[in-house]
């Protein structure tokens, strides 16, 4: 995608809102609700930009080091999961069923288990988030090593490469495109579960924030450009992930 | 160089591809292995490589049971052997980069080689192989030819005293598959290698095989001798070959073993 076309889809996709909140404050709608309820970008953007150095951006640092945190964490943990899981189809048939029958369940609904167990600080919010990304990698790592031709595993070994060799040549190369593929695919749900989890038992964070402002405080104009951190947050980190994939999988990008 | 004992091999659960298999191969004999698909030529290959263990018998090189990949044995397949996330160059250099991590153990290295410059090597071999233009490639952007002298170079990089292929051209087209052979005959005077080629083209067999072990009809070992240059492809000899490798395996029929006395049996 051109540079210019994500500017002009951008520039469509404010117009929109700014006009839906001008239709929204006209009380021309039969709507229930106060009309300043959708406050357009010309409201917002000032708002923003002036909380951005004050509150609304020591919240979203929080955020960021909740999503981050948890980004490293599941890689840390998945990779070698999924190599194992990967490389031995003992391993593999041995935890496949447990990972068919825990995959699919909604894990932000542990969210207060989660807080039961560990407490109201970063590191609950950090597991929730976890919990999510470390399957989503664990499946792609583990398809990725175990798609690896016979072929190619044969030719390295003959080169003199044992278990350790192969580790660092073969496996964990063939791995990062799964690893960066599965972070890009479920950063948006983390971003979102976080959101979710920080409407927990925390003073800190974009979650609180929008949910002090919108509810507590009925400062609309404030409560969107929470959002709008939010949305950059997630957006950014996609962008981030897609960016190391081409500095990092080359190969997968050579015509 | 190379004995194989009553060798024996078979696949779990599988009928036995071959049983009470003798054979030599003597340093810097150029063998051809012959035979239809699934008489076992490639397996034998991997047992001589290493990468497969006999379920009866032993596989002697130079004196030593194979029990594992040997440091000095270069193994060259079919495709699908190089590294798609290494460029060409990075490919080359994959079996030195591999003993330099493990340093000259005799296990994984050779005892005697030293940490040689790993550019220069891998320079050198890119240049003799003709692939300066693409060293920043990935297989994926290289052709079938280049991706095989990439495959060859990697192995020749580790200074091998054996050279194994399994297929090595069959992918290729004709004219691309004729140069890749010569290019061996000249890499094998060079590098002063033995080599064993498996294949399932005649035309190959007769021409890389100065010596060629007939599989599928039972064991035969053609003796092939003037075969090794070039210009073999254009003689008599060589048309003359091809006919009998071909009526030879005309005759060949899998389920009949007629192996000589005490050479073995392939089923």
């Amino acid at each position: 995608m051109s540079k210019r076309s994500l500017l002009v889809a951008s520039l469509l996709l404010l117009a929109a809102w700014q006009l839906l909140a001008w239709v929204v404050g006209s009380g021309l709608l039969p709507l229930k609700a106060r009309t300043n309820i959708l406050p357009g970008p010309l409201e917002v953007f000032p708002v923003f930009f002036a909380q951005l150095p004050k509150e609304l951006g020591a919240h979203s640092l929080v955020s960021l080091r909740r999503v981050i945190g948890s980004m490293l964490l599941s890689v840390a943990l998945a990779v070698p999961a999924g190599l194992a899981m990967g490389q031995s189809q003992r391993l593999n048939r041995l935890f496949s069923p447990l990972l068919y029958l825990t995959h699919p369940v909604p894990k932000v609904v542990f969210v207060p288990v989660v807080v039961l167990f560990f407490g109201v600080g970063d590191l609950a919010k950090i597991v929730v988030i976890t919990l999510i990304l470390f399957f989503q990698i664990l499946v792609l790592v583990r398809d990725a090593a175990a798609n690896l031709r016979p072929e190619l595993i044969q030719s390295v070994r003959s080169l003199g490469a044992g278990r350790r060799a192969l580790f660092v040549y073969v496996y964990l190369p063939a791995s990062l495109p799964a690893v960066l593929t599965a972070l890009r695919l479920s950063v948006g749900t983390a971003v979102a579960v976080l959101y979710v989890a920080e409407l927990y038992a925390t003073q800190k964070g974009l979650g609180y924030y929008i949910f002090l402002q919108g509810s507590t405080l009925f400062n609309y104009p404030a409560m969107y450009a929470g959002i709008m951190a939010m949305a950059l947050l997630g957006l950014g980190l996609y962008f981030t992930v897609d960016w190391l994939e081409q500095r990092l999988c080359p190969w997968e990008y050579a015509d | 160089m190379i004995e194989t004992r009553s060798l024996a091999f078979a696949y779990p659960s599988g009928p036995a591809i071959f049983s009470g298999f003798n054979w030599s191969v003597k340093a810097g004999e150029a063998w051809a292995i012959l035979g239809p698909s699934g008489c076992g030529k490639s397996t034998l290959l991997y047992l001589l490589a290493g990468l497969r263990r006999p379920t009866a018998g032993q596989v002697m090189i130079e004196g030593q049971v194979i029990t594992r990949p040997r440091p000095r044995t270069g193994l060259v397949l079919q495709d699908f052997g190089l590294l798609p996330w290494a460029t060409c160059e990075e490919n080359i250099s994959l079996g030195l980069r591999i003993h330099g991590f493990y340093g000259p153990d005799g296990k994984h290295a050779p005892l005697d080689s030293k940490p040689g410059d790993i550019r220069a090597i891998t320079g050198h071999w890119l240049k003799r192989l003709g692939l300066e233009d693409v060293r920043r490639h990935y297989p994926a952007q290289l052709s079938g030819g280049q991706r095989q002298r990439t495959a060859i170079a990697r192995t020749l990089a580790l200074n091998p005293d054996l050279l194994l292929m399994d297929e090595p051209f069959a992918s290729l087209d004709a004219p691309t598959r004729e140069g890749l052979q010569n290019l061996t005959l000249e890499l094998r005077a060079e590098q002063r290698l033995t080599t064993i080629v498996v294949t399932h083209a005649i035309e190959e067999a007769a021409f890389l095989g100065r010596r060629i072990l007939l599989l599928g009809t039972g064991i035969e070992i053609i003796e092939n001798p003037e075969a090794g240059t070039p210009a073999y492809r254009g003689s008599v000899a060589y048309q003359q070959t091809c006919q009998h490798l071909r009526a030879r395996l005309g005759e060949a029929n899998p389920h009949s073993v007629t192996a000589p006395a005490g050479v073995g049996a392939f089923d």
